[in-house]
């Protein structure tokens, strides 16, 4: 039998059914006597709901009931919750403005759900939604944060002055004063941190279910149903835990953007208790692009403080955050504990000081986009660095070599509060350039300088933080739940295994990873490990999956439950062999007596633990099943070093990726194969937002990118090869020393790719440009600059 | 999309007569700029008067006319033998419409008839000198393109085949892509035929596609890339969008019709 456990490219089981097309999706779920909900949704960025007619769409064949906001109210039902609080400098909560499920007074963003109509089929409800007549009287919008912020500015909710939510900080602004006080140098940058669109493969949805006897269930396209169960129960609807069953079947892809509770799960489950028949809703693309939480968008100004050999003596950021319309679930913690804390990256800068306002626009709502403030403190620093090399004529990897936190400095506290337990970035750095030929980009450059073309390289060193914890931490932070995981281990009589974890898969492999972990450690073959995720009437509880949490934090849990199961085996078997506990120690699947060749295999220790003929009943229970919840003590640190090679034709300004290397700490890696994916789906990410990807709004609020006719999603023929290598540290804190690889792709890709792009256009004079860095841009840079070359 | 009746005519006089049955009544070729469109709810056809049982598919060489048929798919077109001999650019030209699948679905006499700004065939039929066939009349390039989505077709009039003038000399398609959709947002297509040097711009007007004069004087002078190296298009008239300003598309025609007449040869 092949090598299947710890370390082993096994293929992912999940797959078969995946490429057959026998995946099964929320849309997959058809329900005795259900219905389809279509939710009208508000063309206009701002504007003042006069008067909602419903009789003509209420009246249309097929139609069941037509909703809206001030029904919603009717039955006691108030706003979405936001599940994180920051407090402003001053220790005054942030302004948290109600979110409707259904707009009441007015529609803040395009895509701002009016009104459900619901019908016997989706056709009549759709054709019934376009006979509502709403009348609406449109007000002055904004999409811009810094618009918003101008003296008299609109305001998108009438009782937040100035559009502001928070007014937040972090570090030691009166140190990081004085050291730019004796700085030798000054370099300074403004950066725009443009606005995504998530666009997972498979658009939400949402089917709600009530029974006789009052009992909902959730069929949603969600990446942590356990959360859902909780937000829309306890704070929507108002339905106990026990009478609501969440369920996240197969869900293609989330990037962050199925975390949140959106309105059309209250909406769906809500009205199936009104209605006794189940309601299906899902998302056509367009809506998707309208209602799908929003990514990234921050306006940041940087300043570093360096001394007279290159070395950081401190740093200053003040960011402008986009919020949206309103604030989704987590938004709040995204530009403020998942960015400004990440400001030191993989530096020992000493002092550093930021600012952040967080803004409300009409805008769809922003929150956690795959890295979730990482990539924008990764993009501002990485940016910053190479700016200091350009001002100062440090060359950018001496530079970076010099102020690197050195690899016997760890654990390292930040001067931004979280403390790094461990990493080695010279030895991803170096690995990163010799897999890049580095040493031979000058060839390289000049070879495609006789082909017309420029050619540039660029870098980025990076550090994140994945599974933030520890629950007491997070919570002092803002957080209003939990973030440990929980995993079920039950070992059958014969020895199988079901593996039931509160992570959930939407396209990491989790079925493949987790079974290995435990098929490894308990040594069971494969084949005889199955893992059972996303439905909280199976699994205990759980937190979901998101940054990069799922083996670090969920991985962990079945270790620790794994240990119970262990230990509670070693006494049965002690038991059975007639020796000491403390004389039973457990490897390769078996309990052995220490020093003899006694054992017992794992299956014949579940048999005895189910069928207790011979077995310690006095002092143990029967069965082989055990539970554990871990809450981490640290985050974890991923990072690593990226290293992109681009060409640039300079007639046209299209920018080629022509190399990529990625060389990732992430901890350890339980299935290489499956982390590659992770990477390279990352990089593609990066690239698409370096390059190609931005929402864009016109100035009223307007989207203009609403669908894939005009946003620009990477494609194959816009990727390189991309070399991912690992060089790793083991994490500290956590019992599989596992960092986490979700996210590292999209986190340290857009600078380096930024950074070539810069390094390309140095001819030009070129020392920043925002992403993303389309080819009008390109070339407007090389128009611009064309006389000023032709006459030095 | 809205309810409407499906057609399937078995001849041209057929479809004809069931197009006059109501001002809503449309045509379906291939379909794939129609069916997003009735998807999307933009179009409330009373009926749909589907022409893939008219037996319009099909290339064939007769003296000096190459003609296609109006259903003829555009990856038929791209892989036809006879259209890579006799105008190797028009095989080019159609083997970088859409994706596989559009290429499979998406028809010759579909694309003219729509006439969308951004698509490729206007460029190469208006450059080639070809003549669009009906079922009242054969109508010449020049006359056919009438502005965005406008053409000379009236109501009740369908495209059976468009003949292209042979020999060609030259002929060659540069395309810069609208980086989202793909779609030509500067789409050139340079030839040298029985209609004279012509190159004809898709993409970036506002009226669809045009003729850039001053380079069909100098290439008729001297066929080579340099020769309209230095010929500067005005962004009068050119569209402007989130993918790019007038200014970059006037300039982008220039170096896609260098580069079509070099890879023309």
């Amino acid at each position: 039998m092949p090598f299947e456990g710890i370390g082993a490219s096994v293929k992912r089981r999940e797959d078969g059914r995946f490429l057959a097309g026998r995946g099964r999706y929320v849309d997959d779920m058809n329900r005795p006597g259900q219905v389809y909900a279509y939710i009208r949704r508000s063309d206009r960025p701002h504007a003042r709901i006069k008067h909602i007619d419903i009789a003509a769409a209420a009246a249309a064949p097929g139609v069941i009931a037509v909703y809206t906001g001030a029904d919603m109210a009717a039955d006691g039902i108030g706003g979405l919750p936001c599940g994180w609080q920051i407090h402003n400098k001053d220790g005054s909560p942030m302004a948290e403005p109600l979110h409707p499920v259904l707009a009441i007074g007015k529609v803040r963003h395009v895509g701002d759900p009016i009104a459900v109509v619901i019908a016997e089929t989706k056709t009549q409800a759709k054709d019934a939604a376009e006979l509502l007549v709403i009348d609406l009287e449109d007000l002055p919008g904004l999409a811009d944060i810094r618009a918003a912020t101008a003296a008299g500015a609109p305001l998108v909710h009438d009782d937040v002055p100035g559009n502001v939510c928070y007014d937040w900080h972090i570090g030691d602004k009166d140190a990081v004063d004085a050291a730019f006080a004796r700085a030798k140098h000054v370099v300074k940058l403004d950066l725009v941190n443009n606005r995504l669109i998530p666009n997972a493969m498979e658009p939400r949805a949402a089917l709600g279910e009530c029974d006789v006897a009052g009992h909902y269930t959730l069929s949603t396209t969600s990446q942590n149903p356990h959360v859902i169960r909780l937000l829309m129960g306890a704070f929507v609807l108002h339905i106990p835990e026990h009478k609501l069953r969440v369920i996240a079947p197969d869900v293609g892809g989330g990037f962050g953007s199925k975390i949140y509770h959106y309105a059309e799960e209250a909406i769906v489950t809500w009205a199936a208790g009104k209605l006794r028949r189940p309601v299906k809703w899902t998302a056509e693309r367009s809506e998707s692009f309208m209602s799908d939480a929003h990514g990234r968008d921050h306006v940041s100004h940087a300043e570093m403080a360096v001394d007279e050999s290159g070395h950081f003596l401190a740093l200053r950021v003040s960011t402008l955050a986009n919020m949206g319309a309103y604030l989704s679930t987590f938004a709040p913690s995204v530009p403020t504990y998942l960015y400004a804390t990440l400001l030191a990256g993989v530096y020992k800068t000493p002092a550093i000081y930021a600012e952040v306002k967080a803004i409300f626009t009409n805008t769809v709502p922003v929150d956690a986009y795959r890295g979730a403030g990482r990539p924008e403190a990764a993009f501002l620093l990485e940016r910053l660095v190479d700016a200091v090399a350009h001002d100062t004529g440090i060359d950018r990897v001496a530079l970076r070599r010099a102020n690197f936190i050195p690899a016997d400095a760890y654990p390292y506290q930040t001067p931004v509060a979280l403390q790094y337990d461990s990493g080695n970035h010279e030895m991803t750095l170096a690995e990163a350039l010799k897999a890049a030929d580095y040493a031979g980009f000058p060839a390289r450059r000049a070879e495609a300088a006789r082909r017309g073309k420029l050619r540039g390289i660029g870098i980025s060193t990076y550090l994140e933080a994945c599974g933030i914890a520890p629950s007491q931490v997070a919570g002092a932070l803002g957080a209003r739940a939990g973030l440990y995981e929980v995993a079920n281990i039950r070992v059958h009589p014969t020895g199988s295994v079901t593996v039931f974890t509160g992570a959930h898969s939407h396209g990491q492999g989790h079925e493949t990873t987790m079974a290995q972990l435990v098929a490894d450690q308990l040594g069971v073959p494969l084949d005889q490990v199955d893992v059972v995720h996303g439905d909280t009437g199976e699994i205990p509880f759980g937190m979901g999956t998101y940054g990069s949490r799922s083996l670090a934090v969920g991985g962990s849990a079945m270790v620790k439950a794994m240990d119970k199961i262990i230990a509670k085996g070693k006494r049965i078997a002690a038991h059975l062999m007639e020796a000491a506990v403390e004389d039973i120690e457990f490897k390769d699947g078996a309990f052995r007596v220490t020093g003899t060749d006694k054992a017992k295999a794992l299956a014949e220790i579940s048999l005895a633990a189910y069928v207790p003929h011979n077995y310690p009943i006095e002092e143990l229970e029967p069965g082989l099943e055990e539970t554990a919840f871990y809450d981490p003590k640290n985050f974890t640190y991923p990072g690593g070093c990226h290293v992109c090679e681009v060409e640039i034709d300079p007639e046209t300004g299209v920018t080629k990726v022509v190399n990529f290397v990625a060389v990732d700490d992430v901890g350890r890696v339980i299935n290489p194969m499956i982390v590659e994916g992770q990477v390279q789906g990352g990089v593609a990410q990066g690239i698409g937002q370096a390059l190609l990807e931005g929402a864009a709004y016109d100035a009223n609020g307007q989207l203009l990118s609403g669908s894939f006719m005009d946003y620009t999603m990477p494609r194959a023929d816009n990727l390189p090869n991309i070399t991912v290598g690992t060089e790793i540290t083991l994490c500290t804190h956590n019992p599989l020393g596992s960092k986490g690889c979700g996210e590292v792709g999209a986190i340290g890709s857009p600078p380096a790719v930024i950074n070539a792009v810069v390094d390309a256009l140095k001819e030009y004079g070129v020392r920043h440009l925002d992403m993303p860095a389309t080819a009008e841009k390109i070339w407007s840079i090389i128009q611009a600059n064309r006389p000023k070359m032709a006459a030095e | 999309m809205y309810d409407f009746a499906y057609q399937k005519p078995a001849s041209v006089a057929d479809a004809v007569k069931l197009l006059a049955t109501g001002p809503e009544a449309k045509v379906i070729a291939g379909g794939q700029t129609f069916i997003p469109v009735l998807k999307q709810r933009l179009n409330k056809p009373s009926s749909v008067v589907d022409l893939a049982g008219l037996g319009l598919s099909g290339i064939s060489v007769s003296g000096n006319t190459l003609t296609i048929g109006a259903m003829t798919t555009h990856a038929t077109v791209a892989r036809s033998a006879e259209v890579k001999k006799a105008i190797p650019g028009l095989a080019m030209l159609a083997s970088w419409i859409g994706d596989n699948q559009v290429r499979h679905r998406g028809t010759i006499g579909g694309s003219l008839a729509n006439n969308d700004p951004s698509a490729c065939y206007p460029a190469a039929v208006l450059a080639l000198g070809a003549v669009v066939k009906t079922n009242k009349r054969a109508i010449k390039a020049d006359d056919f393109f009438q502005g965005m989505f406008t053409t000379a077709l009236e109501p009740d009039e369908i495209i059976t085949a468009v003949e292209f003038p042979l020999p060609v000399e030259k002929s060659a398609y540069e395309k810069f892509r609208q980086p989202a959709s793909r779609y030509a947002m500067v789409g050139v297509f340079v030839a040298k035929g029985p209609a004279g040097v012509r190159v004809a711009v898709t993409g970036a007007g506002q009226n669809g596609v045009f003729r850039v004069p001053e380079m069909e004087a100098a290439l008729a002078k001297s066929w080579s890339a340099d020769a309209i190296a230095g010929v500067k298009v005005s962004p009068e008239g050119l569209n402007s969008d989130i993918h790019g300003s007038a200014a970059y598309r006037a300039h982008l025609i220039t170096v896609m019709a260098r580069r079509a007449v070099a890879a023309a040869g």
